[in-house]
């Protein structure tokens, strides 16, 4: 973990791991999606349960991709690790995309089901609040120029924002809701195999992707911040008198290169 | 007249998930490409900085 912390040396691991990744990702997705679309209709919903084999994975991923955020954050604020301040940028357009997808595919599933495209149900509603807080996490790295003061303020907001998580998981167990429970009891499964497999293979694809994704878009992030340092230095060489004085931010990005 | 019920819904569900999502994979792949190219013309420019520069 230690050797992997240093963003060189991710940057030269994840390199060799990424096209692997990917590889692995559209192989158990296009599994996934076979033995959803083999897949007997279920005996209530009829065909559209097959919606949930995207939606089911895309709100796993918008709560996983929070606690990923969460754990980055409290990464940036304890040891103020540069590698944490990336991983905690890098995850907030994903999780924003896969929150997307699961208010959008749930509603589209809704309509049939339930026949409406919204209630203002606990799961739904705390949902969307885990996509509104993405919105203003996105929102906040872009308002802040400085990459280590933008860090520390959404690590803030991110701890904050993390009260919701558990209400997101438990809100179909502690408030009466439209939203099914959960699947998975102590005595087993309540879905039957022939839909439960495709649905446990699209998760795990959809886990892949988002590993892959993320993987990415921290490298691109170390980019970034490479980039960053080198306009910073030309401007530094062009007015030498105006030379910026080290700030924690650029020693982060130095640290990062 | 459609055969399988609410098939409309269903289409939609997996073109939002294909379009959302491979927009994503299409964003983190430009932005690297970009980023990339930016930082080719950035070290070009202060190698030759450097070069410039009388010792």
């Amino acid at each position: 973990m230690y050797a992997l912390a240093n963003p060189a040396n991710f940057m030269r691991l994840s390199g060799r791991v990424l096209p692997w990744l990917a590889a692995l990702s559209a192989a158990t997705l296009a599994v996934g999606l076979y033995l959803g679309f083999a897949s007997p209709a279920d005996y209530q919903q009829g065909e559209t349960a097959k919606i949930m084999f995207v939606h089911v994975p895309a709100a796993w991923i918008a709560s996983l991709a929070y606690a990923a955020m969460a754990a980055s954050a409290l990464g940036t604020l304890v040891w103020r690790h540069p590698l944490a301040e990336a991983a905690q940028k890098a995850v907030v357009p994903l999780g924003a995309a896969f929150a997307f997808v699961c208010l959008v595919t749930g509603s589209l599933w809704g309509k049939p089901m339930w026949g409406t495209y919204w209630v203002w149900d606990a799961r739904l509603t705390s949902m969307l609040v885990l996509f509104i807080t993405y919105l203003g996490l996105l929102a906040l790295w872009h308002t802040i120029e400085e990459p280590g003061r933008a860090a520390r303020a959404a690590s803030v907001l991110t701890l904050v924002g993390a009260i919701n998580l558990p209400i997101v998981k438990f809100s179909v167990d502690w408030w009466n809701t439209l939203h099914q429970g959960s699947i998975f009891r102590m005595t087993g499964s309540t879905v039957d195999r022939s839909i439960l497999v495709p649905l446990l293979v699209m998760a795990v694809g959809f886990t892949l992707l988002f590993a892959t994704l993320h993987i990415a878009s921290i490298r691109n992030e170390i980019l970034r911040r490479r980039v960053r340092r080198l306009m910073l230095a030309a401007a530094a060489d062009r007015e030498p008198a105006a030379r910026l004085a080290p700030s924690d931010g650029l020693a982060t990005e130095a640290a990062l290169s | 007249m459609s055969a399988i019920p609410h098939i409309g819904s269903i289409v939609a569900a997996y073109a939002v998930t294909a379009v959302v999502l491979g927009g994503t994979v299409a964003a983190v792949l430009l932005d690297r490409r970009s980023l990339r190219r930016t930082l080719e013309r950035l070290e070009a420019r202060a190698g030759r900085g450097r070069a410039g520069t009388p010792r």
